[in-house]
């Protein structure tokens, strides 16, 4: 054999074993970080190696990208009360404006793999700076005494607008608000009531009370700790017994020793959906695969594991890697313990991972103060302000029959970006609007955990006072 | 004399079984076709005899039709339930943020809410609410035709418009019919918006217009 074909017969193994080993990795399994054509969005990063998550089978077309952009986020544009809907624009009128700005699709906006495009609002996708402009470029003509000359890089970065969730910045809700004094008269948090509201809303339903008798687990199974635990929290009083979660189908079922989030979710539905919908979930999404099976059997389905503190962006403490985040990390008390106590999943669970400079100047902070003096019933209940307060809030969501129900928001990124968005679920508790506005838009106040004032002053609620007060001449 | 063995025995059964099932098939098939074949002359005869019978409607009797169902829906929502509850017994106000305020949706939001739940059910028509003096100003007209439209409504009072535009590549068969102030907060409410254009409207004034459109391919 002459060296010349030797050398083209080595080339072509290595090309297609190259090209096999590419591919395979590319659509079932392996080490798919070599594929990343760019960074993700810190929105995305969790779940960057489940390609098919957004790809789909990997030759799908843009139709295949928005529906897995809205099978994650449909729901919360519509809470939002999306003030720019896909269904506005459908109306062949707007022809001419999509040909500028496609308002169809997530993506012509918020791109992925091109970190350079995250512009320095903060945001968890990229977002271009002066898109308002294309539909709304003869807005200082029609605003001519608040909104003339005004730069369109600040529409959005100004603390004035937001393309689809204005729910705290609408012009009448800055009016109806804008004479709000910095601290209201009474200061506790929205939703208090949380119990008495879920039941009067269809929310959890509840049993009978049990007693330590009534344990229906084998007697393997029980010892004194866990009964006395058990007996003395929510699930006993709320008629929830052992065969409940370790046992969830049949009496007959073999013993579950370790419960998963599955088990917690087919009580807590809402919570579940929220926890998923958010950075300490998602990866846990059904339909996020690390692997997917192929049809020789060489590979297996595989999901993602749970988030882990070393896979985030922001400081995570060291001593912490490793753990994995289901609902167990911060609603569990130890081994042997059935108390699920809520107070250790309102701050001390959160303070166990988190390492930014926000996180830990809430020990010093005006609200853990509030925090502290309720515990110590110096303060009603409801005056604390812990990290769950904030950004696990007690709000209102529709079930599928559009009947309200009052959950606790696992989604902790629900009201994060904009933080405007925090708002009304938090801020507006015990903050007047233009406080809260102000407070928000300061990012080295943030860091501070709210110790201290804002420097900045936004001026919108001042541009509607003016305009209510001396209506613009428009044509 | 050679008996059939049981296992010859199930075969033969087997064979009658499959040759009972070729010729039922055989049969049904033959049916079918016949009946198809009658099917297709019926109604080859039917559209070759009687064309009338096929009744097509032009796109201008469906605009026409469909606004007709549009504007009573309107009139009834401004008059029965904005104007009785809100002007007449004051026990709710009409507002634009009528979920924070807990009140009732303005008409035109009524009018658009229905316009984009339809678009997103359909792509065969469409519908807006336009004017030449709209508050937001995102309901001016958009188009040249959308502009000849409103002003031709306006100053041909009781007509309509028609007429044909070509969007995004495609061609629409476009209509366009007054809006009408039919009860006193259409004109109250525009007059005193703060955001409003033109402040003497009077009842019966065409305030916009609605526009319907049909794609023509």
């Amino acid at each position: 054999m002459s060296r010349n074909i030797l050398f083209w017969l080595l080339w072509l193994i290595g090309t297609i074993a190259i090209g096999g080993y590419l591919t395979t990795t590319m659509f079932y399994n392996g080490d798919r970080s070599s594929l990343l054509i760019g960074k993700t969005t810190s929105g995305h990063h969790q779940i960057e190696l489940s390609c098919n998550t957004c790809h789909g089978n990997g030759f799908t077309d843009g139709d295949t990208i928005q529906k897995a952009c809205l099978s994650c986020h449909e729901n919360e544009l519509k809470v939002a009360n999306d003030s720019h809907p896909i269904k506005k624009f459908r109306d062949p009128r707007n022809a001419a404006r999509l040909e500028q700005l496609n308002a169809m699709k997530c993506v012509t906006c918020h791109t992925e793999h091109k970190p350079e495009l995250v512009s320095s609002m903060g945001m968890g996708v990229t977002i271009p700076k002066d898109f308002c402009f294309k539909c709304h470029a003869d807005i200082g003509k029609d605003r001519p005494q608040t909104h003339k000359d005004l730069n369109f890089e600040g529409c959005a970065s100004s603390g004035c607008h937001n393309y689809h969730d204005n729910r705290a910045l609408y012009e009448r809700f800055l009016e109806k608000h804008a004479k709000e004094p910095e601290m209201k008269l009474t200061q506790l948090i929205n939703n208090l009531n949380y119990e008495k509201l879920s039941e009067e809303y269809g929310g959890l339903k509840r049993g009978t009370p049990l007693s330590p008798a009534d344990a229906n687990a084998p007697k393997e199974h029980i010892n004194e700790k866990l009964l006395d635990t058990w007996h003395d929290d929510a699930h006993a009083k709320n008629g929830v017994n052992c065969s409940s979660c370790h046992q969830p189908k049949e009496e007959k079922q073999a013993w579950i020793q370790k419960p998963d989030a599955s088990v917690c979710a087919s009580c807590h539905k809402e919570e579940n959906k929220s926890f998923l919908a958010g950075k300490h979930g998602m990866r846990l999404v059904p339909n996020m695969l690390q692997s997917k099976a192929d049809p020789f059997g060489l590979f297996k389905e595989k999901k993602l594991s749970p988030m882990r503190p070393e896979l985030a962006r922001l400081p995570m403490k060291q001593s912490a890697h490793g753990t994995e985040l289901t609902c167990n990390s911060c609603h569990s008390v130890g081994k042997s313990n059935h108390k699920f106590n809520i107070q250790k999943a309102k701050v001390q669970a959160c303070l166990s991972c988190h390492d930014d400079d926000h996180s830990k100047a809430y020990l010093t902070s005006p609200h853990h103060d509030l925090w502290q003096k309720e515990l110590k019933g110096e303060l009603p209940k409801g005056s604390g302000v812990t990290c769950a307060t904030c950004h696990m809030p007690r709000i209102a969501v529709e079930d599928k029959y559009e009947n309200e129900v009052l959950i606790i928001n696992h989604n902790q990124n629900d009201n994060l970006r904009p933080n405007e968005k925090m708002i009304r679920s938090a801020c507006s508790s015990c903050h007047g609007l233009r406080f809260s506005i102000d407070s928000l838009a300061d990012p080295n106040l943030i860091k501070k955990n709210f110790h201290g004032r804002s420097v900045f002053k936004i001026e919108s609620i001042d541009w509607v006072l003016k305009r209510s007060s001396k209506p613009e001449e428009n044509k | 004399m050679i008996f059939p063995s049981p296992k010859l025995k199930k075969m033969t059964a087997v064979l009658k079984t499959l040759k009972e099932i070729y010729m039922l098939n055989f049969k049904t098939s033959l049916k079918k076709t016949a009946l198809s074949l009658a099917t297709g002359s019926l109604m080859l005869g039917m559209t070759m005899s009687a064309p009338a019978t096929a009744k097509t409607f032009e796109p201008q009797q469906v605009t026409d039709m469909l606004h007709l169902v549009l504007e009573s829906d309107r009139t009834i929502y401004t008059k029965k339930v904005v104007k009785r509850l809100a002007n007449k017994h004051k026990v709710i106000k009409a507002t634009e943020s009528f979920e924070d305020d807990k009140s009732l949706p303005l008409p035109a939001q009524m009018f658009r809410f229905g316009s984009e739940a339809v678009a997103d059910k359909t792509d065969k028509f469409s519908y807006s609410l336009l004017s030449l003096w709209p508050i937001n100003k995102q309901n001016k007209p958009a188009t040249e035709l959308e502009k000849k439209g409103l002003e031709y409504i306006n100053a041909n009072k009781g007509k309509n418009f028609y007429g044909e535009e070509t969007l995004g590549g495609k061609k629409y068969f476009t209509a366009v019919y007054a809006d009408v102030a039919v009860a006193t907060p259409c004109v109250g409410c525009h007059n005193n918006h703060k955001d409003t254009p033109k402040k003497d409207f009077k009842m019966g004034d065409v305030m916009g217009g609605v526009v319907i459109r049909i794609p023509l391919q």
